[in-house]
């Protein structure tokens, strides 16, 4: 197997042995952003190490560096004691590094088999012709012994995602990885699954393999993590035995902040509910359930957020409440009237405005110019059109005075919308969806990749919304983002919420516990 | 040497790089005539002469430019919207043999003129509509690839247009007469149903120039234009703005087809007053797919098509004229793929630039 026994690794002298993985004030700057900060890591050969931390914290990166997809711009790996760099993914994979993705890195039309070669160079996978009983053969016998059950000739488009992730980990055994990285491995899994997952990933540890977990799910690093490495804002925060924290330890390390001692105090009184969820279901792009059963009421007025981890519904909600999906079951009411699920120009004429996360891929037409994305919604109105002839004068008017109003940075009315920078793209969404007079505005991670003058200007915006009556639904992961917003705060874990609290009663660390999944400590 | 991303496109490289790309055409061009063996200067004249000043060459340039005005028009109104059709060549087979039978019959019947022609151009578009309208269908309902669909009913329309003249007792087939007996051809319509011309100016070239308006118009001054520009940019975005994607596309095809549908109305009106059945005659003169090269050289404007279509038709008229012992027929089609091998080069450059030299440092002088 080539995986050294903890004997033969103490050596002659009988020192304590290196660490398998070492990283040392590795630090990577992207444009705007400084997601790595002098981080140090540091996991042994043996143990299953968990990397925690919110949406940002610079988990990817760090993994990402590990695995020689980018480089660091300063900091320092070793492996084993050896210094590395990691010109490529190929270096990496040399020294036995492995990743499974969060989204699989398999080809869907070939098989098990095929799939677990590619792409290796050694042996087998070398020759120019493949010998694929051998592989097979090989494959079964992994999968057997580490409780991986996939037939190994099966192609991986037939597989549910479970049995694809293990085709992942399978190939990570089959080219004797010594250290294996997980990104949020249980995302795809059910419970059962994901039980039997970390089963096999004791096991590669018991072997004297490393196993770096990434999660934020504080049960799963204590159900299955030896020592817990927390990152936070793109530095490591602190490295704690996983039997020694508690739940509420972790996500006070993870969440890391107090409540910034208050907000100005809100005179205005909620109004009339600008939407009402009861018991809503739809269906995620897989087509599983991706929001199951939420309910939730946002009045004229006031500001709802919506926190928790991504991929827990969230989008899906919005998107469902906005009319471009489809609710499954359950009754979505706008000012008090139902709105036709899967129909967006409905919810538009409902008064739903909409800022989605994607901006550039939804909220715009990235190549028309900045006054056609501005009357994207409002063409089909009197201001906008006669008949089915536009006003491309009134239009043109419109976009130069919006382009005032919001203090939009463009060359033009007729310069295209992909040449804006974030920040002023977004204002091109807000100034349309604010200029729709809408009744409800959701506005999902607003902030998103922006920076801090615009991030003030868009907070601003959405404030000024609300004291206009407007009820608005912020979906967000950026703690500080809710706590200087919301009226109240609900927690989406899973599909559903979890939890709902006023903003003047809030605890961040209830609601990091919420967040990851963790028991509502009232209700214990 | 690096080429990048333009963030701006100055307004006159919109002109400068094609006619840039014209002139780079010629001179290419100009270097194969000589390789071959021509002059190349008194070989453009000899091209000129034929397509424009040749007595009756302007003439035979329309008749070679109005079906690929049609056909690009098609083209352009399709693939503004990112909608591939491909089928222009079947859905004007549709159009004249739906043409042909309108002027068949309503011309036997004693119909004045104008009601013949307008009932032949509402038949042409309806044939062409209805054709595209298949893979139209089948793209909003089941997301079938329209370029593959609409390319491959090319060939079934060709088929049906055959059959109708050549394996059967239709209603297009002539039956009597001495020249029928030796070899199957289609009815001629009755003189009613010719379109007139007004001087060399044929009827289908005035309604080939009418229709580009009426594109140009709705494209850029209406709500249907402006949901089209959406969808064709960011489906999402369309989706997300509430338009109505499966519409808008069946809407797109179904004018596209009509656009294609009017021309074969107008091969049949204007010039060939017969179902040209022949596979060497309008099978083998390629319309719909020259057209999409007249589209996109015109880069999907409307107003363009007709300027493109001209000089193609031009081009295609002298290629045809001049073929003979000391002008080969091939060499007009070497020209026309040089030509379009320079204006989609061209393209680059409009929306690109080269940068030469910056990122090599300064190295020779250490």
């Amino acid at each position: 197997m080539g995986v050294q026994s903890e004997k033969d690794r103490r050596g002659a002298d009988g020192a304590p042995p290196p660490a398998a993985v070492e990283m040392r004030a590795i630090v990577k700057r992207f444009p705007g952003v400084l997601a790595n900060d002098r981080v140090d890591f540091q996991a042994a050969a043996g143990e299953v190490h968990a990397l925690l931390g919110e949406n940002g914290a610079g988990k990817s990166t760090l993994s990402n560096i590990l695995t020689g997809l980018y480089r660091p711009d300063a900091g320092e790996i070793f492996i084993d004691g050896e210094p590395v760099h990691f010109q490529s993914p190929r270096d990496a994979l040399d020294a036995r590094i492995f990743m499974v993705h969060q989204h699989f890195r398999l080809v869907e039309p070939f098989t098990v088999a095929e799939n677990v070669v590619l792409g290796d160079h050694r042996g087998d996978g070398r020759t120019f012709r493949l010998r694929p009983r051998a592989i097979e053969q090989r494959v079964g016998e992994l999968s057997k012994r580490y409780g991986l059950a996939v037939d190994p000739r099966a192609r991986v488009w037939q597989l549910s995602l479970g049995e694809q992730q293990r085709v992942e980990i399978l190939k990570a055994l089959y080219r004797e990885a010594r250290i294996l990285i997980l990104d949020e491995p249980t995302a795809v899994l059910t419970p059962q699954e994901a039980d039997t997952l970390f089963e096999t990933l004791r096991e590669m540890a018991a072997e004297g393999r490393t196993v770096v977990f990434i999660s934020h799910k504080l049960h799963e690093v204590k159900a299955v993590a030896d020592r817990v490495t927390v990152l936070r804002g793109g530095r490591s925060i602190a490295t704690v035995p996983a039997a020694e924290a508690t739940p509420r330890s972790l996500a006070s390390l993870m969440v890391g902040r107090e409540l910034d001692g208050g907000q100005p105090a809100r005179t205005r009184t909620p109004g009339e509910p600008a939407l009402e969820l009861t018991d809503v279901w739809s269906d995620g792009d897989r087509g599983d359930s991706a929001v199951r059963g939420a309910s939730l009421v946002v009045r004229g007025g006031e500001i709802v957020a919506v926190a928790g981890v991504a991929g827990n519904g969230q989008r899906e909600l919005a998107e469902t409440v906005a009319g471009m999906r489809r609710a499954t079951r359950g009754e979505i009411l706008v000012g008090g009237k139902e709105i036709r699920g899967g129909d967006p120009r409905s919810a538009i004429a409902a008064g739903v405005a909409y800022v989605p996360e994607d901006r550039l891929g939804t909220g715009v037409a990235p190549s028309l110019s900045i006054a056609s994305n501005l009357a994207l919604k409002g063409y089909r109105e009197r201001s906008s059109s006669h008949g089915p002839l536009l006003r491309l004068g009134r239009i043109r008017e419109r976009a130069v005075e919006l382009i005032q109003r919001y203090s939009i940075a463009a060359s033009g009315p007729g310069a295209a919308a992909r040449l804006l920078s974030g920040g002023n793209l977004q204002k091109v969404v807000l100034a349309r969806e604010f200029s729709g007079k809408p009744r409800l505005l959701i506005a999902a991670s607003p902030t998103r990749g922006l920076d801090v003058g615009a991030i003030e200007t868009v907070h601003a915006y959405l404030r000024e919304a609300a004291a206009d009556g407007v009820g608005v639904l912020l979906i967000s992961e950026d703690l500080d983002e809710i706590l200087a917003l919301a009226d109240r705060i609900a927690v989406m874990y899973e599909g559903a919420i979890v939890g709902e609290t006023p903003r003047e009663e809030a605890d961040v660390e209830e609601i990091g516990l919420l967040m990851a999944g963790g028991q509502d400590p009232r209700e214990d | 040497m690096r080429i990048e991303r333009r963030l701006r496109q100055p307004r006159w490289l919109v002109v400068a790089v094609p006619a840039g790309s014209l002139v780079f055409a010629l001179f290419v061009s100009g270097l194969v005539l000589l390789a071959t063996g021509h002059n190349a200067l008194s070989s453009y004249r000899q091209i000129v002469d034929a397509a424009f000043l040749n007595s009756g060459a302007i003439g035979q340039t329309l008749t070679q430019a109005t079906p690929l005005a049609f056909t690009g028009l098609a083209a352009a109104a399709a693939f503004r919207m990112r909608l591939f059709n491909i089928g222009a060549e079947g859905q004007l087979f549709m159009g004249a043999i739906t043409a042909d039978a309108t002027a068949l019959y309503l011309g036997g019947h004693g119909w004045p003129t104008a009601l013949v022609i307008f009932a032949m151009v509402v038949a042409g578009c309806a044939g062409g509509a209805a054709w595209a309208l298949i893979p139209g269908a089948l793209r909003a309902f089941f997301k079938t690839n329209e370029i593959i669909t609409s390319l491959m009913l090319n060939y079934v329309a060709a088929y049906v247009l055959t059959y109708l003249v050549f394996n059967t007792e239709s209603y297009w087939r002539q039956t009597k007469g001495f020249n029928a007996s030796v070899f199957p051809t289609s009815k001629e319509i009755p003189a009613v149903a010719f379109w007139p011309s007004w001087h060399i100016f044929p009827l289908g070239s005035g309604i080939a120039v009418l229709a580009a308006l009426v594109l140009w118009f709705l494209f850029t001054r209406t709500r249907f234009g402006f949901e089209a520009q959406v969808l064709g940019d960011s489906p999402r975005a369309a989706r997300y703005a509430g338009i109505r994607t499966r519409r808008k596309i069946l809407a797109v095809m179904a004018l596209s087809g009509s656009v294609a549908g009017l021309g074969g109305a107008s091969q049949v009106g204007d010039f060939s007053h017969l179902l040209d059945a022949d596979p060497n005659g309008l099978q083998k003169q390629y319309y719909g797919y020259t057209g999409i090269v007249v589209a996109a050289l015109a880069r999907y404007n409307p107003l363009a098509v007709v300027v493109v279509a001209f000089l193609i038709g031009a081009l295609q008229n002298a290629g045809n004229t001049l073929q003979g012992a000391d002008f080969p027929s091939g060499l007009v089609g070497v020209m026309q793929g040089i030509i379009l091998f320079s204006a989609l080069g061209g393209e680059l450059l409009v929306r690109n630039r080269v940068r030469i030299g910056r990122t090599m440092p300064a190295t020779e002088a250490a």
